[in-house]
């Protein structure tokens, strides 16, 4: 296979497509019905069929992380603590924190979509390494069950960050267990990551240049760069929580000769480069779902393809920003500001393009496109705050309140998980091969849209008046806000099972759906849905640009 | 249920005004640009709806104008907010002149505040009106941060090292005293309060609350009670260096390096007396941690604090201070940050 490295001036010569890929006949067999049994899931190596492992792993792991986000949005209702005591608050918003970030959040775009999509889109087989994909599910199950385990023994109280001393030496909870689980997890990021940028590197369909690739792809390659670089770090970080609880080595505690402050810059130069994990796939989602719903070119395609890859290099030079109070010096926190707000350009970037990429477009307002605008908006406004907290002066008074709870989650549930149900409702007709409802899709995306805003919103105002993060109890003048909080998670927490029950009604009820419903452009929409387990009937050729919806011919690279 | 809903904390300290001003500045420039796209992209998604099913729009690559301004525009905008940002902290930063001192102790879970003169709280701080108040603070155990949300002040309190920071309180009145940093099982209940009284007031409570006793003199104290002063005699003739006059003037240490005598200093020779020796004595002091809590150990600092360079009586030491001699200047965490890891 010979692939073009570079943009081409204007492309090779056009052949006509191979009429295999104009509108494939629905085959008969599919990776869906091609074996039965469950053997035949738990040693596939099919890309396709490990991304609905992964679907099904994750799904129950956002379940579990959401049920304890309702308890404490419960016990938040009233100021005194009066719902769960202090000790079993402290345990459940860790285990929240925990689930939702790294067996949620980090696993869910990648390893559903990005497993299921980054070989069709590129028009491959399957991954580089298919066994060594199955093997990251298994590591990612062996990590998740280790976790639990935590839980079920009795739970960790650290709060998701593990913060030294507290977590090597005071807390008494099952604090080895919880970092174990995490730290095994991370090697399912890194083999992830690495059968990734092999695949995009190495099995390119011909003509499939780097400046052809759909933005999807360019915004996984990146993640995969920070996969690989960033996750060993944090497993060197919890290893060493490990080897200090059980050995007593003094790395962090300083009555042994350690030092606190040195866990925070550990965890962070990991913890900050993962908030870009989170979200740098979601933006990819929706460089894809904006394209298809207005048949646009994206505006800027190399400006929005560099501006993943920008913010994955500075979002690694940007961690002591977590830490301007914590005693870093003064000076380090003045560059780590400085980098702050360089790393907030290309995420603008993206915002001014995406906007862009609608004028004079064919817009249409499907459900995918209703998740692709509610994401713009609500990362907007969590980018935005995030200016709050990178300004130095400022941050000093934000930092540990509700603000930045309110912050992260409009990046992390406002921003990544509306990618992530945007792209889940935009690729669905193709990896089940049915149609969802599209009237009880559209009233699921308003609903979680408006919730999630009822949630969350209040809680800028919160941390502004200073209520810290983490408290179980509080003062009684915080408490208006706080029941706007839990009333908006209450219609969240509905607008999160209402997708659930209508998908999986569809899989069995749903229309049949073609091999391309949305006329979209794209490598995957040219199999049939579901596709055969091999993807392509023949080795697809590409002719043309990414997002090549206009008028034929008309195409050509300015 | 409360009936009101605030959306500004109250102000009550020199720094509060300002960090409001560069907050409500943001929140234009938010708002600004979070409309503009809102507007922009809902007007789009109206105006160019799809009106038939096999509609074709036109090809649109982008315009390298466009791209620019929307780099350089923002790229400009926020700088102007980092400098801000970045002024308003280094004003925090810089403890003015003379303050009134305390030292802090967070211990889970509570604070433990001491007085120059000897008062201890509990949970409390009672601070003058008008006056800046400097505060030393470290931690017996895990980390905390001090935050009191009407000073718009934070402070991660990390065990093992001195952290300072300071406000300067505008209006009498009491304020939430909150720990901000997860310290385990009752973080939450980590709170106390700020009382900002007018400075007749203050005296008053400083008068009854005296113990006769002030933090220099239970230092003294200790420094007996430990035999530290056998070796640190004030006739030179010790086997360890004499004290008087140190605090706040730089040392030469035996490796040639020199440091200035700060608080981090003296805590770091007295649990870890080998890490900088002074030049000319050999390294034969024993370590005291666990000897002597923090708390006494901010006591000892505050003795060896009373014994060093001239005194500059400020606004702040003339209030609260019975110490015959602070070394306002040298107490000053300025910056360049010491070479030591002095929090900050």
């Amino acid at each position: 296979m010979t692939t073009q490295i570079g943009p081409g001036p204007g492309g090779p010569p056009r052949p006509p497509l191979p009429p295999a890929l104009s509108e494939p006949p629905a085959p008969r067999v599919n990776y869906l019905n091609v074996a039965y049994g469950v053997k035949s899931w738990l040693l596939t190596t099919d890309h396709k069929r490990i991304a609905l492992l992964y679907l099904a792993s994750v799904t129950l792991m956002f379940f579990l992380g959401g049920a304890f986000a309702v308890l404490i949005r419960l016990e938040l209702v009233t100021p005194a603590g009066d719902l769960v005591q202090s000790e079993t608050y402290n345990k459940l918003f860790t285990m929240h924190g925990i689930i939702m970030v790294f067996f949620f959040l980090i696993p869910s775009i990648p390893a559903v979509l990005g497993n299921f999509l980054i070989p069709i889109m590129i028009g491959a087989r399957d991954l580089a390494f298919p066994r060594l994909n199955l093997a990251s599910w298994y590591i990612y199950m062996f990590g998740a069950a280790f976790t639990i385990y935590a839980l079920v023994s009795g739970g960790v109280d650290t709060g998701w960050t593990f913060y030294a001393p507290y977590s090597t030496t005071y807390s008494n909870t099952h604090v080895i267990a919880a970092g174990l689980g995490i730290f095994i997890n991370g090697f399912s990021s890194i083999l992830t990551g690495l059968n990734f940028i092999v695949t995009i590197h190495r099995m390119r369909a011909p003509g499939l240049t780097w400046f052809r690739l759909p933005l999807f792809v360019w915004a996984h390659y990146a993640t995969s760069l920070i996969f690989v670089l960033g996750t060993p770090v944090i497993a060197i970080t919890l290893l060493t929580v490990v080897l200090e609880r059980a050995l007593h080595l003094g790395i962090y505690d300083p009555r042994l000769g350690g030092d606190p402050i040195l866990f925070q810059h550990l965890f962070w130069f990991y913890s900050h480069p993962a908030v870009y994990i989170m979200i740098l796939p979601a933006m990819g989602v929706i460089s894809e779902l904006v394209t298809c719903f207005s048949r646009k070119r994206i505006f800027g395609y190399p400006v929005v393809a560099m501006s993943s890859l920008a913010i994955a290099v500075i979002g690694f030079l940007v961690w002591g920003h977590h830490m301007f109070v914590s005693g870093q010096s003064t000076y380090a926190g003045l560059i780590f500001s400085f980098l702050s707000f360089l790393v907030a350009i290309p995420s603008a970037i993206k915002v001014f393009n995406w906007t862009a990429t609608l004028y004079k477009g064919s817009v249409s307002w499907d459900t995918p496109m209703l998740y692709a605008i509610g994401f713009v908006g609500l990362f907007t406004i969590g980018g935005l705050t995030g200016l709050f907290l990178a300004s130095l002066g400022l941050d000093v008074h934000v930092t540990d309140t509700y603000f930045v709870v309110a912050h992260f989650h409009y990046i992390m549930v406002g921003g990544a998980i509306m990618g992530y149900l945007g792209g889940i409702h935009f690729w669905w007709p193709k990896i089940t091969g049915r149609l969802y409802p599209e009237m009880w899709a559209r009233v699921a995306a308003v609903i979680i849209f408006a919730g999630f805003n009822l949630t969350f919103f209040p809680q800028f105002i919160l941390g502004y008046l200073g209520m810290p993060r983490r408290y179980h109890a509080y003062p009684e003048e915080f408490q208006v806000l706080n029941v706007m909080s839990s009333a908006g998670a209450s219609i969240l927490g509905l607008g999160y099972l209402l997708p659930m029950i209508y998908l999986v009604w569809s899989m069995r009820y749903g229309p049949k759906a073609s091999a391309n419903p949305w006329q979209a452009k794209g490598l995957e929409w040219q199999t049939a849905s579901p596709p055969i387990t091999e993807n392509f009937e023949r080795q697809p050729v590409v002719t043309e640009e990414a997002y090549a919806y206009a008028v034929e011919g008309e195409a050509h690279i300015v | 249920m409360g009936a009101e809903l605030p959306l500004f904390p109250v102000q009550a300290s020199t720094m509060a005004g300002r960090v409001d001003a560069l907050y409500a500045f943001l929140i234009l420039v938010s708002v600004f640009f979070g409309l503009l796209i809102a507007v922009t992209l809902i007007s789009f998604a109206i105006r160019y709806r799809r009106r038939s099913r096999d509609e074709r729009p036109p090809l649109i690559h982008g315009s390298v104008a466009l791209e620019v301004a929307w780099t350089a525009i923002p790229l400009g905008i926020v700088m102007v907010i980092f400098l801000w940002g970045a002024d308003l902290f280094f004003a925090m930063a810089r403890v003015p002149p003379a303050p009134m001192e305390v030292y802090v102790v967070g211990k889970r879970w509570m604070w433990k505040t001491q007085h120059l003169t000897g008062q201890r709280e509990i949970n409390e701080l009672h601070v003058p009106v008008g006056v800046p108040v400097k505060l030393t603070m470290t931690s017996e155990d895990v980390i905390h941060s001090f935050f009191v949300p009407a000073f718009r002040m934070k402070k991660d309190v990390v065990p093992g090292r001195y952290a300072a920071a300071w406000f300067q309180a505008t209006r009498a009145g009491t304020y939430h005293l909150f720990c901000a940093e997860y310290c385990g099982t009752k973080h939450s209940g980590m709170i106390g309060s700020v009382t900002v009284m007018e400075p007749a007031a203050f005296q008053t409570w400083l008068a009854g609350g005296a113990t006769g006793t002030s933090l220099a003199a239970a230092g003294e104290k200790l420094f007996q009670d430990l035999a530290c002063i056998t070796c640190h005699r004030s006739d030179s003739e010790g086997r360890g260096p004499k004290l008087d006059g140190v605090f706040g003037h730089p040392v030469t240490l035996a490796s040639g390096e020199r440091v200035v005598a700060d608080e981090a200093y003296i805590r770091e020779s007295i649990v870890n007396p080998s890490a900088k020796v002074v030049a000319g004595f050999q390294p034969v002091m024993p370590t005291y941690q666990g000897l002597v809590n923090e708390e006494g150990l901010m006591q000892l600092v505050a003795y060896v604090k009373s014994l060093g360079g001239p005194a500059t009586a400020g606004p702040g030491a003339a209030l609260a201070s019975p110490a015959p001699a602070t070394a306002p200047a040298a107490a000053t965490p300025a910056p360049p940050p010491r070479p030591k890891g002095q929090g900050r």
